[in-house]
């Protein structure tokens, strides 16, 4: 709060104090606020900090002067899968409601696709910028930010880099006033300096757990835990849970080649839901071996206290190896079912009971 | 017949002295496919039970005749192994590896693109490909597939590929090849790539085709097979129950504003006239009424 009365002196008022959260939107939500004075910016800053916005809680503040944009602008770059090409795009009508105007006049953004293995030219900026229909004074700084910004978003590894608005100030100043980056977690080892944005405050508990763990988890409603491999086949698990009556609690893969001690692990986050009644470990190895998945659910039954019975399906590489284990240990807490229908009718029933 | 490998096909690994490679590069030898060569830099002279490494793929290929390539390689290094791949004019490349930064991934892609036009990349972040009883490249559990054929399998998720090679398996039906071609956002060979390939086919009667949520490949591969394909197809796509606007693992799978949802392609690939079933168990029996078994 001190931090942002002193950055309020300091810029001069009036001033806007935007949340920090990882989502888009924030403004719609009142996690932006002028502030004219001290006071209205003690008031401002004590409002949006411990805000939850979607789901994020607020934990910082953005304060900076307040401009009057004369014009907003929106440019991005992100990965066009369709056209395995990067996509930039550009529009004079920037601003909160963007997505409308995609939506409602897609010809007032303008797209280009660049390769990946070129780069991008400021000649090819100035051509998007003049086809976008911006123009006057702010079309040379833009095309220049557009530039940068591809630049960046190639040399941060990112899979969106957005500015939106960007504004034209009355003086003529051109500044970025909010802006969206996501990156791409595969490249996390060459940008160690990512790690200090990393919100994992912001995420479901049980989401922060997994991820704490190298564990892809999305948590949902239901009561039947759900551990796979591949997020196909996990998904495909969900759509048979839910066939067979029963609701996931949430969306867990362990992903290729997992050992017993992230099968293991991947029990405990699952067992840790409260709201999980039975647990169904669907598995069918390719890279990743039977008897380790074997090996880490009865590792896990010795070490975490299961709340719920566990009904595995395992097929596959070294499956014949992994039901032996699993029959060695076989009682009303670990079922083994052959089939992936069978195995989900088991644990939903077991889930209802 | 079969598609893109068959007994004759020579493949070297990419990081067959890895712990992957070894154990897979291995089984996939002992399922009979040709692999004449592992490549790790570094290491060339040695050997992996009796399989020659050399420290390049270049190497690799002038001493032992190889044209594919499987590679096992770690994410940080997969991109540049597909790149020295192509550029040793190997003709299919088969990248298992998962992982791999998306802007690495699009560049190898395009590298291969303009530089190698005689290289096919199926991957990254592929089960591979196995031409059941004749050669496996990759990490397919070999004793899942049935050889003989009539049908092909081709699918964008590892898992459920095994799962339809099981349950085509269990219903008495072989398989010419089965694709995985992947669930990361650039991938090498698409399913239209695939189905061309099983169309031309001779032995190849149908083709069970998987999908999954996100992206658009499924609605184009639809196009495809009502214009292009008088073989049957029985389609399978996961994530019908998938929350929109979750990630959920694959860069691949993610539905937004309704836009690549599971519903959609579905209708699309039932208006192409495939037959599509909602539960993957059922793969087999579909495909045995549909050949008339």
């Amino acid at each position: 709060m001190e931090q942002a009365v002193a950055a309020g002196d300091a810029i001069g008022y009036p001033v806007v104090v935007k949340a920090q959260v990882p989502v888009g939107g924030r403004g719609k939500a009142g996690g932006v606020k002028v502030a004219n004075d001290a006071g209205e910016l003690t008031a401002a800053a004590g409002a949006v900090l411990g805000m939850s916005i979607k789901g994020h809680l607020v934990r910082s503040v953005w304060v900076e002067e307040a401009l009057a944009a004369a014009r907003e602008i929106y440019f991005s770059f992100t990965f066009d899968r369709a056209a395995k090409l990067h996509l930039g795009m550009l529009s004079a009508r920037g601003g909160i409601d963007i997505e409308q105007v995609a939506v409602e006049s897609p010809e007032a953004i303008h797209r280009f696709h660049v390769n990946p293995l070129e780069r991008f030219s400021q000649e090819e900026a100035v051509a998007a910028v003049d086809a976008a229909g911006i123009t006057g004074d702010a079309a040379e700084p833009v095309a220049g930010l557009l530039v940068k910004l591809y630049d960046a978003y190639v040399a941060e590894d990112a899979e969106l880099m957005e500015v939106n608005p960007l504004a034209v100030v009355a003086d003529g100043r051109v500044v970025g006033m909010d802006a969206k980056v996501v990156l791409d977690d595969n490249a996390a080892w060459r940008h160690p300096d990512w790690e200090q944005w990393r919100d994992l405050a912001g995420l479901d508990p049980r989401e922060r757990s997994a991820r704490e763990k190298g564990l892809t988890y999305v948590g949902l409603d239901g009561s039947v835990g759900i551990i796979g491999n591949g997020a196909g086949l996990v998904m495909s698990t969900l759509d048979v849970v839910a066939q067979a009556g029963g609701r996931a609690a949430n969306f867990l893969d362990v992903g290729g080649g997992a050992s017993a001690d992230v099968i293991t692990a991947a029990l405990d986050v699952v067992n840790a839901d409260p709201a999980v009644r039975a647990i169904f470990v669907n598995i069918f190895g390719g890279i990743t071996r039977g008897e380790e998945v074997a090996k880490g659910i009865v590792e896990a039954l010795g070490r975490v206290d299961l709340r719920s019975p566990i009904v595995v399906r395992l097929d596959g590489t070294n499956a014949e190896e992994g039901r032996a284990i699993l029959a060695a240990h076989e009682s009303d807490r670990l079922v083994s079912r052959p089939t992936m229908l069978e195995a989900a009718r088991t644990a939903v029933a077991l889930a209802a009971s | 017949m079969s598609i893109l490998v068959d007994a004759s096909t020579r493949v070297l690994v990419q990081g067959l002295t890895g712990s992957q490679g070894r154990f897979h590069g291995l089984r996939n030898r002992a399922y009979g496919t040709s692999v004449v060569a592992g490549v790790t830099p570094g290491k060339g002279g040695m050997d992996v039970e009796g399989i020659p490494v050399f420290d390049t793929v270049a190497e690799a290929v002038e001493a032992t005749d190889a044209v594919a390539s499987l590679i096992f390689v770690p994410a940080r290094g997969a991109a540049a192994a597909v790149i020295e791949a192509g550029e040793a004019g190997i003709a299919l490349v088969v990248c298992i590896t998962e992982g791999i930064p998306l802007h690495d991934e699009a560049r190898a892609f395009h590298h291969l693109a303009r530089n190698c036009p005689g290289t096919r990349l199926l991957g990254p972040n592929c089960p591979g490909v196995i031409s059941p009883g004749k050669a496996n490249l990759g990490i397919t559990p070999g004793e899942i597939a049935l050889p003989g054929g009539p049908v092909g399998v081709v699918s964008r998720s590892g898992t459920l590929t095994y799962q339809a090679l099981h349950e085509l398996t269990r219903n008495g039906i072989g398989q010419t090849t089965c694709v995985g071609i992947g669930g990361d956002p650039v991938p090498g060979t698409g399913f239209i790539d695939c189905l061309r390939l099983f169309q031309a086919d001779p032995e190849t009667r149908a083709v069970i085709m998987i999908g999954e949520i996100g992206g658009s490949d499924e609605e184009a591969a639809a196009a495809f097979i009502a214009e292009e394909m008088d073989k049957p197809v029985v389609a399978y796509v996961a994530g019908v129950t998938a929350p929109p606007g979750r990630r959920m693992g694959h860069a691949g799978a993610i539905v937004s504003g309704g836009k690549g949802g599971a519903a959609a392609k579905i209708e699309a690939l039932e208006a192409a006239g495939a037959t599509v079933v909602l539960d993957p168990t059922e793969l087999g029996s579909r495909m045995a009424e549909v050949l008339d078994l």
